[in-house]
């Protein structure tokens, strides 16, 4: 079995699996329980300042949006951090992690923007033993009112600043979770990097109202018939949180810096492709709010069986694999042609490839009066639509052309030549220099 | 309790209240809301779905499936009452598992159907519960329709007719309307006197008079009505019971599962009805296993079901021969009765053994039996009635018959299986073709 041994920015952790700074990391009873099934780490739940902590509301917190089955599929919160004691977090959280030395224990924080806030809390937390903080400059709700959260995340010269404080004040790592209610993910980042930061972690919740109640016509959760957005998590969130994680995996200047992958991971794949866009690990919530904390075991034994199939020995193998690949869309191929090709053997005659591509496509499927779905070639564009509506995995595929064989679409031959946007005749630069 | 499986001869009370109670439940009964969210979510939403081919009243599946699965199961109810005005009885009786759901892409997938049928039970049963009759009545035309016979065919016709604003009667010999559903189905599939509460529903639309014990030949004549009436429609069912023409066939005991069953879904008690202690049905359809599970319901200790051919070429479902098995009914295949043997009262009956083509082996076998239920098929009652071919009233696609005026549809019209479904798609088309007739 693969060793799963993860060390990030030197906190070193048993699996790469921690669970993000949420509900299920904001006290002793739960971090422990966690633990005890097999998580890596935690980032425990945002602390504040010291005093009367925060108030959260006692109508509904979250709200959801559900696939087949009732699936939940996106989770919204309108929590804001931890409503308990300073002191009394602090207490446990040294208490946790006297008891399990080998798991990661990083304590979220979000204090007011000025500097003494943050050197007043620091040496608390370092009290604890604890490997690490996060500063939450994420979460788009409440706080963000009252100038912290996201409204310190928005603004990339707080990013710095805040950070540099911290990182001269503190000998813990520090990693700065980003929010992503932002129009380019690399202001922050960079920012944060220059700042100083050890490390960014990504994503924080999205803005989001997840429904409307039509009977009292307010957004849900509903507050006394008032609703205010909160932040969106769970699976619907993963393609745009992978999509900033490669864009800061990609770029020259925050190449080098060490992510922490968060949003909507919910299985060991999940976890493995986030780190094949650069992640060096993890975080979770909302699968762990979903089913409990069991599901690690699938992550730990899927991320093991799969590094054992490919042959790597440490998760740092796989890291980055995939950022190279991951490019504008001005260096696609143009002469890679594919063709969709349905398995008539595994097809259950559903019709929904016909569906989608007769009503809203090209017209490149043929249905015959017994229901056999055939592609037409010469109508064919490679969409692949086809393929993401048919309910049956691997029934429909996409075949690469050989370079001379015929495109029945254009009637030209597959080119055996790599060839992009930026030479292709049509392209307006490209004339323009002819 | 004084009687049990074990009491000799034909009495009623062999089991207990509370058993007669659960043996007569609701086979399937209503999905809850929950799992009919369930159930909802696992149809593919098809396109030109092949249960919408398979139904014989063409109900648009994919689309009240979709419905139920957005929280409407009222506009689903619609869309399957549109097409099938007793969508509520079809989904407890039709033979699904050989219709819509035979073809389900998941049961070709997974060999796990879409639940079609109980989905649309829960959808018609939340309009009906509500008190709901989502159709309305046209204008009068002043047109005068009469309907014999107040089965799904008959009861199908009427309510289309009277949406478009004709004034329609319906005649019915019995003293309750409903056909066979009412009084041919089995007790489980219909509880709760559904088909009388269907019924009622169904009329809500207005312009319907119902005229019970009157039928062609007892209080009306074919030629009367023709006069009368504007147009005829006749959904008279198969009112005839064959003969098993064999010796001894007038013994006690010997009787037609139809009455039967009948005898079953009028019963208040049904520890009332009377049933052997060795009971055989003879037959291979719905009605001979309807018989035969509930003889065994009612406490007999054995029942068989005698076919007389394999058990491929029985009438009745896999569906049915497998909840027959699962009451403990014995199914008997390749035996022709040959004698019902017995002083008076029938003690034995005896079949030989037949090849699948029918050929006698002249091996024979005889069970004990004090109670023979046949359940051999139907035949069609009534004088004068219009031009028949193979035993049914001959008619075209829209059920017009060889008489001018006059229409026909289900089991006594031929074409198209006898099912209660089948029924209420030819009363529903011949109803138009009666319309276009009238307002031409």
């Amino acid at each position: 079995m693969a060793n799963l041994q993860s060390d990030f920015v030197g906190i070193k952790s048993p699996n790469p699996f921690w669970l993000a700074s949420a509900p299920p990391t904001d006290k002793e009873y739960n971090v422990r329980r966690a633990f005890e099934a097999g998580w890596g780490g935690v980032v425990w739940k945002t602390l504040g300042e010291e005093g009367p902590p925060v108030v959260n509301v006692n109508g509904p917190r979250y709200g959801a949006i559900h696939g087949a089955d009732r699936r939940l599929l996106g989770l919204n919160n309108i929590e804001l951090i931890t409503d308990r004691p300073l002191e009394v977090n602090l207490q446990e959280i040294k208490s946790v992690k006297r008891d399990y030395p080998d798991r990661a224990v990083v304590v979220s924080l979000m204090v007011p923007c000025e500097e003494d806030s943050w050197k007043r809390i620091l040496p608390l937390v370092e009290e604890t033993g604890a490997d690490g903080i996060e500063l939450n400059f994420g979460c788009p709700h409440g706080m963000a009112e009252r100038g912290m959260g996201a409204a310190v995340g928005q603004v990339p010269e707080y990013v710095e600043m805040v950070t540099r404080w911290c990182k001269a004040t503190t000998r813990m790592p520090v990693i700065v979770k980003l929010t992503p209610n932002i129009t380019n993910i690399l202001n922050p980042a960079t920012a944060a990097m220059k700042g100083g930061a050890d490390a960014v972690s990504l994503i924080n919740t999205i803005n989001s109202i997840t429904g409307v109640d039509l009977d009292v016509m307010a957004p849900m959760p509903t507050i006394d018939g008032k609703g205010t957005h909160g932040g969106y998590c769970g699976p619907a969130v993963k393609p745009i949180a992978m999509n900033m994680v490669a864009e800061i995996a990609r770029n020259a200047e925050t190449a080098n810096l060490p992510m922490s992958g968060i949003g909507g991971v919910t299985t060991w794949r999940d976890a493995a492709e986030f780190m094949a866009l650069g992640a060096g690990n993890v975080q979770v919530c909302t699968a762990a709010m979903t089913y409990g904390f069991k599901i690690v075991e699938e992550m730990i034994s899927g991320l093991s069986q799969w590094m054992d199939e490919k042959g790597h020995t440490s998760t740092a193998d796989f890291v980055g694999m995939a950022t190279p690949n991951v490019t504008d869309w001005q260096y696609l191929n143009l002469n890679h042609v594919t063709k969709a090709v349905i398995d008539e053997d595994a097809c259950i005659k559903c019709g929904r490839c016909y569906a989608a591509c007769e009503d809203t496509s090209h017209q490149a499927i043929a249905m015959s009066e017994d229901r056999v779905f055939s592609v037409k070639d010469e109508e064919c564009v490679a969409c692949n639509l086809c393929v993401n509506v048919c309910p049956v995995e691997g029934c429909i595929t996409m075949r690469t052309l050989e370079p001379g064989e015929m495109d029945e679409r254009t009637g030209t031959p597959v080119s055996e030549e790599y060839g992009n946007w930026l030479g292709h005749p049509n392209n307006p630069s490209v004339q323009a220099a002819e | 309790m004084t009687n049990s499986p074990l009491s000799e001869g034909i009495v009623g009370g062999r089991l207990g209240p509370d058993q007669l109670a659960d043996n007569f439940g609701d086979l399937h009964p209503r999905f809850d809301d929950h799992e009919a969210l369930v159930a909802a979510d696992r149809c593919y939403f098809c396109h030109d779905a092949p249960c919408m081919e398979a139904c014989p009243t063409d109900i648009d599946i994919p689309l009240f499936i979709r419905q139920i699965a957005t929280g409407t199961a009222e506009a689903a109810a619609k869309t399957i009452l549109e097409q099938n005005i007793l969508g509520g009885m079809c989904a407890r009786v039709c033979p699904t598992e050989t219709l819509c759901q035979e073809v389900c892409v998941r049961e070709v997938a997974e060999g796990k159907p879409v639940e079609i049928g109980r989905l649309q039970r829960y959808a018609t049963d939340v309009l009906m519960e509500a008190g709901v009759h989502p159709f309305e009545r046209g204008a009068a035309t002043g047109k005068r329709v009469a309907v014999v016979g107040a089965g799904p065919a008959g009861l199908a016709a009427a309510h289309r007719l009277a949406m478009h604003g004709h004034d329609v009667t319906v005649f019915d010999a019995r003293p309750k309307a409903g056909g066979l559903n009412e009084f041919g189905i089995a007790s489980y599939k219909s509880v709760d006197g559904f088909a009388a509460k269907e019924v009622d529903w169904l009329l809500q639309i207005g312009g319907i008079t119902v005229e019970t014990g009157k039928a062609l030949g007892s209080g009306l004549t074919l030629e009367a009505l023709k006069g009368d009436y504007d147009a005829v429609f006749l959904g008279i069912g198969l009112g005839g019971v064959n003969a098993l023409g064999v010796e001894g066939e007038e013994k006690d005991g010997v009787l037609d599962a139809v009455d039967f069953i009948a005898e079953l879904r009028q019963a208040s008690d049904m520890a009332d009805v009377a049933i052997g202690r060795d009971v055989v049905v003879i037959g291979g359809g719905m009605t001979a296993v309807d018989a035969a599970v509930q003889a065994k319901l009612l406490g007999a200790l054995n029942v068989s079901l005698v076919y007389r051919r394999g058990r491929d070429r029985m009438n009745a479902s896999v569906f049915e021969q497998d909840l027959a098995a699962s009451k403990g009914v014995r199914i008997i295949t390749n035996a022709s009765p040959k004698a019902v043997i017995g002083n008076g009262a029938v003690r034995e009956i005896e079949f030989e053994y037949t090849d699948d083509d029918l050929k006698p082996t002249g091996q024979t076998v005889r069970l004990a039996a004090d109670q023979v239920f046949k359940a051999i098929g139907q035949t069609l009652e009534g004088a004068d009635l219009p031009e028949t071919e193979r035993g049914k009233i001959k008619v075209g696609d829209t059920g017009r018959t060889s008489v001018a005026g006059v229409w026909a549809g289900g089991d006594c019209a031929s074409g198209g299986d006898d099912l209660t479904v089948t029924a209420v798609a030819e009363g529903r088309d011949a109803a138009e073709d009666i319309h276009a007739a009238l307002m031409a």
